[in-house]
């Protein structure tokens, strides 16, 4: 009877010494330099600044990173394992084991917020809220869908990109607001290396999207790229009255709104699409962009507005200079 | 003529801004096996960033192996840097090493494949940057 077992597959020892992508060994490079843990960001310093904020904004506060917890945990537990079964080499699988681990490591990072800023009430009414709330509910549902298994596997990979590089930044954006205001800039500092991590995550998955699509034929091509807008504007939807739900009460949805469209066009542009929304509606508060990359002016030398006008001190240029 | 010489990966932002700034522009190839574009007049170089965390990396190693050559060095005249903010610091700071190294200045900084905004921007941009160069050579 034994002979009539099929037997188990066994996969091929991963060889990173013979890459079938470049982009594979560059990726887990970047994220492994860029490791990090919640404990290596000093978060009790935003106490007293935690304390001076408006009771109905801390709830606000609380509520956002709930809801971006619930992201986390779905790429974690579900978006990048769902990817893995698609993976076009063995390295491009050990990449989102990475990826899936970064995904734990930042849903709980917010639990490390919580228990060092808010009570225990405060953080399991928020949770309560998360679970209810229908546009979190809807939005977490839009993107599960795509991961189900027997989901068409480049439908899987747009929705997982809509969801690093899009999905995100409703919550994202009142972290950097509260940064630009001065207020809880360690908890700012912590969810900048979660979007530098998201940022990787996006360009990698909406690369090897782009490399599939190359096998595809111009129907099928078509055929997702219809999808892909479909999905966003569903998205997109859902976002805006999340993004109003919360940010109502404090006057801020229309400029969030921009933060989401500018989003928007970056998660098509790391799929290889063309912008959805036009500049005008794309007019992010420079406030927010520059909590997003402080120290890193916005270079417009042709038009003389840049702050600072980068030129080199003349420098004796030796071939081994370049080996940066 | 003055030109753009640029660098683009497989996730190919950079050629497609190249592609709508719609101007002649040679190639730095991905695979170090191919040939170098050799520019014959002077060039503004457009550049996308790969730094991790601490800001290593940024220049890809390709654009390096391009400016090594002293001749293809010597026609650069500016440089344009992509990256994405959300890498914080490092956004576009392939330009700013570039700069220094070459002692040129970073003329523009954007984000992946560019806005409607970028292109126009840089395409009046560089008209005009042109057109002083000659009157200083």
């Amino acid at each position: 009877m034994k002979d009539m077992i099929t037997p188990l597959a066994v996969p091929r020892a991963i060889n990173w010494n013979r890459l079938q992508d470049d982009k594979d060994l560059e990726v887990w490079n970047r994220l492994t330099v860029n490791f990090w843990l919640p404990e290596k960001v000093p978060l009790s310093n935003d106490v007293q600044s935690w304390a001076m904020l408006r009771p109905e904004e801390r709830t606000l506060t609380i509520r956002v990173f709930t809801g971006l917890t619930l992201l986390d945990t779905i790429q974690n537990t579900v978006g990048a394992p769902a990817l893995m079964p698609d993976a076009q080499t063995p390295h491009e699988e050990a990449v989102l084991t990475n990826i899936a681990f970064m995904e734990a490591v930042h849903a709980r990072s917010y639990s490390s917020i919580f228990s060092t800023l808010c009570s225990t009430k405060e953080v399991d009414e928020a949770f309560r809220w998360s679970e209810d709330n229908p546009h979190l509910q809807a939005k977490a549902r839009a993107i599960l869908t795509e991961y189900a298994p027997g989901a068409d596997p480049l439908k899987r990979k747009i929705a997982s990109v809509f969801l690093e590089s899009f999905l995100f930044y409703s919550g994202f954006y009142l972290p950097m607001f509260w940064s630009s205001r001065g207020r809880l800039t360690n908890t700012a500092d912590l969810i900048r290396l979660i979007i530098r991590d998201e940022a990787v995550h996006g360009y990698y998955v909406g690369y090897k999207f782009q490399r599939a699509l190359e096998r595809e034929s111009e129907a099928r091509k078509a055929e997702l790229k219809d999808y892909a807008f479909a999905l966003m504007f569903d998205l997109y939807d859902i976002e805006a009255k999340y993004s109003a739900e919360l940010y109502d009460g404090i006057g801020l949805t229309e400029d969030v709104k921009a933060f989401l469209h500018y989003n928007a066009n970056k998660a098509l542009q790391n799929l290889g699409y063309e912008p959805l929304f036009p500049p005008a509606a794309c007019e992010v508060n420079p406030a927010i962009l520059a909590a997003l990359s402080p120290d890193s002016e916005n270079h417009d030398f042709f038009s003389g507005s840049g702050s600072s006008y980068v030129i080199g001190k003349a420098v004796a240029t030796q071939d081994e200079d370049w080996d940066f | 003529m003055a030109g753009l010489v640029y660098y683009s990966s497989g996730s190919g932002n950079t050629a497609r801004f190249i592609a709508a700034l719609g101007l002649p522009a040679d190639r730095i190839p991905v695979r170090p096996a191919d040939p170098m574009p050799t520019p014959a007049a002077p060039f503004v170089l457009v550049c996308p960033t790969y730094a991790d965390g601490q800001g290593n990396g940024a220049v890809p190693k390709q654009v390096i192996a391009f400016l090594n050559d002293p001749a293809r060095r010597a026609l650069i005249r500016g440089v344009i840097a992509a990256g994405n903010r959300n890498f914080g610091a490092t956004f576009a700071l392939a330009g700013k090493v570039i700069a220094q190294k070459c002692n040129v200045p970073l003329l523009y900084s954007f984000e992946l494949a560019g806005t409607e905004t970028d292109i126009a921007r840089v395409r009046t941009g560089l008209d005009r940057f042109w057109g002083a160069e000659c009157l200083t050579p």
